[in-house]
């Protein structure tokens, strides 16, 4: 805080009073209204409802498509991550090293972030259309019967490809901004070292993009569990079977198509704990990143 | 000199791979649009233009299509472009004016306030969809602008990067604006907002983006088509452009695709230096 600041008493009030009053009705509110309808059980015409206390937890949590829908998340979170970060962290690195045409390079590789995820989804849904989608026939010829409808690798498949499509710019304006702030001086002193640069790269400059790679670990998880809730509404829908349900995709189909509040209500409180243990992560490691 | 060379060609080789790799999609969907209905299903997707664009880009934005043939992509925009501009301003306004109070004010309630405001960092809308939508529903804002921004605007990002931004500004300018006996308002009018021009331009654009890529509460909030934005409105229309029983009219769906590309790209790339800066900054 300032050292010098007003001494009003009601001035400050006015100035952060929209914000908190949004605040309250809009995220205050609901949220303890998830965790309060979390332990009730309505009957099916939702007239009356009971306190259960952990019922509903108990449920979703021993529940098949729950467990398949918290193994698909983890799976499909890993996977963008690697595949986008991997992608992205190649692409910097070149970029940062050419002399002639680095500005239209970065320009083509960064723009794709102002694309939604649903409207990636969706042309990735046309590219994989099975009447016109040449990447549909492209696998089918190369031998293998790809069929997102109805196999769930290749369902998963589709996803993933989409959503790592959908990152590969947010990572790599972040790696190139990393690249950039390594200093002149530290690069040519690795440069006499070791000569070899895979090993110059590896020794040297990854360990000091560890604070962007570790920040842009949690970015993406956290895209991978939320964001790509477009994606998989305009792709696969969850099919086969739940295959490609990710865990909020099933809060949203269980509670706002299938109106389930309790359940879908214990799914959210998980949810928030589980962004919660996130929120706690990043943080101690920006604790740490101070030390560097 | 040949290991040189071979490096510099892997390195754009590479480069131009990548390139590819992200444009793809966009390029095959901009030219498949101008092509007619006929030749998408009878030749696939298409990589050079046709000669349909001005047809099916007329029909598109001019002739009512959807569901209930009640909306043209032209409106759809329009709502986007509402969506975009007031989320972008609403948060710009409303995260600057509490970083204000936070940083500029001593207070009683300042820091339990910051947590609060912190707290919604927690709360993203996919893990509290339910109520929020019975909340906004009670309010009667269903199908409206007001229950389509006002719910979005309130989290913590902006607030946190004004007030990341305003701990950096120079204390000496204050104690000049209380000698001069300006009050808050005056200060936060004439000295701060001025100062801040960049950083305000460069959240706006971040945040214009943001908002008309809204996916999940417009799908959940807008039930009548001509409230629809058009990120939400491909969505629906394509589902009755390929399965409708007829001909599948893809190079519409492409099209709608492009149009609901178009405007945050060129954001993008017209504000390119001032979106990186933002990003990179907020971020901190």
């Amino acid at each position: 805080m300032k050292r010098v600041q007003f001494e009003r008493s009601t001035v400050p009030y006015f100035f952060v009073a929209p914000q908190i009053a949004i605040i309250a009705v809009f995220f205050l509110w609901p949220a303890a209204q998830a965790i309060y309808q979390s332990f009730l059980l309505e009957d099916a015409f939702g007239l009356s409802s009971q306190f259960v206390w952990f019922r509903n937890y108990e449920d979703t949590i021993l529940n098949f498509a729950w467990l398949q829908s918290a193994g698909f998340t983890v799976v499909f979170s890993a996977a963008v991550t690697l595949g986008s970060l991997s992608i992205a962290l190649l692409l910097a690195v070149k970029a940062n090293e050419v002399l002639h045409g680095s500005s239209s390079y970065k320009t083509m590789l960064m723009w794709a972030y102002a694309v939604a995820p649903p409207v990636a989804g969706l042309m990735g849904n046309l590219m994989f259309n099975p009447f016109i989608g040449d990447l549909y026939t492209a696998m089918n010829v190369l031998g293998w019967d790809f069929n997102q409808k109805l196999d769930a690798f290749d369902a998963g498949f589709v996803v993933i490809l989409i959503s790592v499509w959908k990152q590969v710019s947010v990572n790599f304006i972040f790696f190139l901004s990393g690249l950039q702030g390594i200093s002149k001086g530290v690069m040519e002193a690795a440069t006499l070292d070791c000569r070899s640069p895979t090993k110059r790269f590896w020794t040297i400059t990854f360990p000091l993009l560890a604070p962007t790679t570790f920040f842009l670990m949690v970015i993406n998880i956290t895209y991978a569990f939320f964001e790509t809730f477009g994606i998989i509404d305009t792709t696969t829908r969850g099919a086969p079977g739940g295959a490609t349900n990710t865990l909020v995709y099933k809060v949203y189909t269980d509670g706002f198509l299938g109106a389930d509040l309790g359940g879908s209500s214990a799914q959210s409180v998980i949810l928030m704990l589980m962004v919660l243990a996130l929120t706690v992560f990043q943080f101690r490691f920006i604790e740490r990143k101070v030390h560097y | 000199m040949n290991n040189s060379f071979l490096h510099r060609f892997s390195t754009h080789g590479i480069l131009i791979l990548g390139t590819i790799f992200m444009s793809a999609p966009v390029w095959i969907a901009f030219m498949s649009s101008t092509h007619s209905a006929d030749t998408l299903f009878r030749e696939g997707l298409q990589y050079w233009f046709g000669g349909n664009f001005f047809e099916t880009y007329y029909e598109v934005l001019f002739v009512e299509g959807g569901v209930m043939k009640k909306v043209t992509a032209l409106e759809m925009l329009g709502n986007s472009m509402i969506l975009g501009l007031g989320f972008a301003i609403g948060k710009v306004v409303i995260s600057m004016s509490a970083a204000y109070a936070i940083v500029y004010f001593r207070f009683r309630l300042a820091t339990p306030l910051f947590w609060v405001i912190f707290l919604t960092l927690l709360l993203p809308l996919e893990v509290r969809i339910v109520p929020s939508y019975e909340v906004v529903a009670g309010l009667g804002l269903l199908n409206t602008h007001t229950g389509l921004i006002v719910p979005l605007i309130a989290s913590a990002t902006g607030t946190f990067f004004f007030r990341q931004y305003f701990k950096s500004v120079p204390e000496e300018l204050l104690e000049a604006a209380r000698l001069d006996n300006a009050g808050p308002m005056r200060f936060l009018i004439d000295v701060l907002v001025p100062l801040s021009k960049t950083m305000i331009a460069a959240i706006m654009i971040i945040m214009f983006v943001v908002g008309w890529n809204q996916y999940l509460w417009p799908l959940m909030m807008t039930t009548e088509e001509n409230s629809y934005t058009i990120v939400i409105g491909i969505k629906q229309i394509y589902q009755v452009l390929s399965e409708g029983g007829e001909l599948p009219q893809f190079q519409k769906a492409f099209a709608l695709t492009i149009l609901a590309v178009l405007p945050p790209v060129v954001v993008v790339l017209v504000f390119q230096s001032w979106f990186v800066k933002g990003l990179v900054e907020s971020e901190k």
